[in-house]
């Protein structure tokens, strides 16, 4: 009886411990961070007086964050947010870890008990949470990044951000061409074992947009190229990202990209020797031998935009896209094993994109079944039933994020070429 | 016998202990917990520990709405402890918890979305009351059932349809996910509110705190003076003796676990009706497992289960506002939190066990 009793209680202390890291998850962690840089040398509470000191704008910045500097999602946030608000002098709160359920809610609250007048909460399934409070609090203003409501809502103070961030991908799809053309020149590859591989979180429009432009990037410069894409169920699942990776590696994928959160696809790439083309910033450092090049929003402009707007008692864009013509959408610096040429090429293809020459879904450039698309009702006004409800082939192109739709993607069409290995998210 | 050599000390386990000498090893044991980690936040961070403290009181407390979250929160865990007892009693092991809760959730889910433009407001809340206690229970039957049939391990049984209840829940999560592809399905009925539990005298927390309030108060009453309550202590101590004064131990088994799953599934109907409007596949987040040692701590007597949920939500809680204060990473105040509740179990077995060390002059004597 002893003995059974000593069991069960050293099992439900192994129990709980696992259990109380789980639950931890999901509490309301939060990462407040001075207006200014020059106060975590001070590191303590009394940091709070620095922080007043250095608030010189009427605009108090609430930021809501899904995970915390450790995925390269937020990481892209966190950094844009703290730049913008050094820059007009605004004060900041952040909120980290913060999942997507009521717990937002809770936290965007608290953030607007705290006294901020522009929050901020940077993942998808934050948005309804976010809805919620801008209806209690109508005197704030929320923006919510990668959103799909804002224009059908109605909300005086509910805002919707996005960037053309395929167009980012396209480019970076560039990069990976050039790089399989390099292999196929030296030998290593035949024209026809170009395979890409691709991880995706969901089969849901963004991921589809961001692959789908990636490829044709990839595929505007190597035209044998072939995809193969596989889905994690999730936007940050180091494991899974990791092994998703092995998987297309192993399938005989020789370059790798992704569309998910944690270092898990690069750092398989490092370790298997396979090119990398990231996404929402350089990976370089842990990843030298094989980070080519990353795509990635830059947040700031939207911030500066947003928050010069609350600050001057004006009403901004419900929907509001950022482009590369205001630095929203970029690349980031080479990595150094890139093909020769490939910085010209880029050039060239970013030149022609902001002249309006060149278009991402150009319906001449890809097949669907083997025909070209002439019409897509995209499910722009989102609805339990997926309807679609907006023509999206605006003169010979898929008009991604265009004028009239919403700043979210919504190109969702299978293409030609790639291959979807397991589509069950 | 001249080789056979006396350990340097063993355990005997102690006659029933003083409340008051009780109670001061566990002050100890936190004070000694407190002590650990203001060493290791100095070593590590460079912070000091007593304000360091204060934030986390702070953290649970320091607003109207914080202290609202914190009570709500603490609700939630102790409805979910409190279901497990009535198990831990007769020696079950539920640790089926999250399963129970999350096939409540997804029930109540189910109605809020399949029923919702069909039937009036009040009777779909209905429906989702009755459909998530019967999964519930249904989701307590299946482990009990086996147990009682043919003895099969209800640890295993009841780990494993977690598991059952996570993947259903995912796999529902994609058929009414919206937008398509997205992997959520995000606030249901969030412009028609049908199918949303009534908010108490105008606030949205107070529904959750009544209700665990309600639960713990008739699971006190249940336990200490019904008969079933005696049964199941009986079945506990031992089937034999269960047998012999004519209690149908599978009876008292597959009733218990019903009622033990049917009440874990009333949190999952509150997570979802009152708190999230939603269902996801962390909507119980773990909970299922930390009730276990919340109502381990208390002894399985509901009441003190107040106490013990109320550490552990105060210390989960708190530790959210470390980071934000101290510009820590998250994980610090996890660690925090994984001492305070190591020393805190660990002090309960010098409150059972006391250590004899055998004196030398003794053993040449």
């Amino acid at each position: 009886m002893k003995k059974l009793i000593a069991m069960v209680l050293a099992s439900a202390m192994v129990l709980s411990l696992s259990a109380c890291g789980n639950v931890a998850r999901d509490d309301k962690a939060a990462a407040e961070a001075p207006a200014g840089e020059a106060a975590p040398a001070a590191n303590e509470a009394a940091a709070d007086n620095s922080e007043a000191a250095e608030a010189t704008s009427s605009v108090k910045a609430g930021f809501i964050c899904l995970h915390d500097e450790n995925s390269t999602y937020d990481l892209n946030f966190i950094n844009a947010a703290k730049e913008a608000c050094e820059k007009m002098g605004v004060e900041a709160i952040f909120k980290t870890n913060i999942p997507e359920g009521q717990e937002c809610y809770d936290a965007a609250c608290e953030l607007a008990d705290a006294g901020c007048n522009f929050i901020f909460a940077d993942s998808f399934g934050h948005e309804d949470y976010i809805i919620e409070a801008a209806k209690e609090f109508p005197e704030v203003q929320f923006s919510h990044a990668t959103g799909t409501k804002a224009h059908t809502e109605n909300l005086a103070n509910f805002h919707n951000a996005f960037a053309n961030i395929f167009q980012g991908r396209y480019l970076a799809g560039i990069v990976a061409g050039m790089k399989l053309n390099e292999m196929i020149e030296k030998g290593d590859i035949t024209a026809e074992q170009a395979k890409m591989g691709y991880i995706g979180a969901y089969t849901y429009a963004e991921v589809i947009s961001g692959y789908t432009s990636f490829y044709l990037g990839a595929k505007s410069v190597c035209p044998s190229v072939t995809m193969e894409v596989t889905f994690t169920g999730s936007w940050y699942d180091e494991t899974a990202e990791k092994e998703g990776a092995e998987k297309l590696i192993h399938d005989g994928c020789v370059l790798i990209s992704q569309h998910a959160d944690s270092m898990g696809a690069p750092t398989a790439c490092e370790t298997a020797g396979v090119p990398n083309v990231s996404y929402n910033g350089s990976t370089s450092s842990a990843c030298p031998n094989t980070f080519l090049v990353s795509s990635r929003i830059n947040w700031a402009p939207y911030f500066e935009y947003a928050m010069s707007a609350v600050e001057k008692g004006e009403a901004y864009d419900t929907d509001w896209c950022g482009t590369l013509a205001d630095d929203s959408v970029m690349l980031t610096e080479f990595g150094k094993n890139i093909a020769a040429g490939t910085e010209e090429a880029v050039e060239k293809a970013k030149a022609d994109i902001e002249a309006g020459k060149l278009f991402v879904f150009d319906t001449k450039n890809f097949t669907v079944e083997g025909k070209t698309l002439d019409s897509y009702m995209a499910d722009v006004d989102t609805d339990e039933a997926y309807t679609g409800d907006h023509e999206a082939i605006v003169d010979g192109h898929f008009d991604e994020s265009g004028k009239g739709f919403r700043s979210a993607p919504f190109f969702d069409v299978k293409i030609d070429g790639i291959t979807l290995l397991d589509t069950k998210f | 016998m001249n080789n056979h050599k006396e350990p340097l000390f063993h355990i005997v386990k102690r006659e029933e202990m003083i409340w008051y000498r009780a109670w001061g090893i566990r002050l100890i044991a936190i004070v000694a917990a407190l002590i650990v980690c203001a060493i290791l936040t100095t070593v590590l961070t460079g912070d000091n520990p007593i304000q360091v403290y204060a934030t986390i009181i702070k953290g649970a407390f320091g607003s109207k709405r914080k202290a609202w979250i914190t009570f709500q929160d603490l609700s939630v865990l102790l409805i979910i402890a409190v279901a497990l007892t009535p198990a831990f009693r007769m020696r079950f092991w539920n640790i089926g918890g999250e399963g129970q809760v999350l096939i409540g959730g997804l029930s109540a889910a189910a109605c809020m979305i399949c029923l919702g433009d069909r039937l009036p407001n009040w009777l779909i809340i209905v429906c989702m009351v009755c459909s998530s206690l019967i999964a519930g229970a249904i989701w307590g039957f299946i482990p009990a059932f086996f147990k009682a049939k043919w003895n099969t391990n209800e640890t295993l049984a009841t780990l494993m349809l977690n598991y059952i209840a996570t993947q259903l829940v995912a796999f529902y999560t994609i058929v009414w996910e919206v937008p398509k592809g997205s992997g959520k399905i995000g606030i249901i009925n969030q412009n028609s509110n049908i199918g949303w539990l009534p908010d108490l005298f105008g606030n949205k927390y107070i529904l959750t705190i009544v209700v665990a309030l309600i639960v713990t108060i008739g699971m006190t009453i249940y336990l200490r003076y019904t008969k079933h309550g005696y049964e199941l202590i009986v079945v506990g101590e031992s089937e034999n003796t269960a047998h012999y004064v004519g209690i149908k131990v599978e009876k008292v088994v597959i009733r218990t676990m019903m009622m033990s799953g049917a009440i874990c599934a009333l949190a999952g109907l509150l997570l979802v009706g009152s708190i999230n409007h939603t269902v996801t596949t962390t909507i119980a987040g773990g909970q299922g497992f930390t009730a276990v040692m919340v109502s381990w701590l208390a002894k399985f007597d509901p009441l003190a289960m107040i106490g013990t949920s109320l550490l552990i939500v105060f210390l989960e809680r708190g530790a959210g506002e470390i980071s934000t204060t101290f510009h820590l990473n998250h994980s610090f105040s996890d660690i925090l939190t994984g001492i305070i509740l190591f020393f805190i179990i660990g002090c309960e077995f010098f409150i059972q066990y006391r250590i004899a060390f055998h004196k030398k002059e003794g053993r040449r004597g």
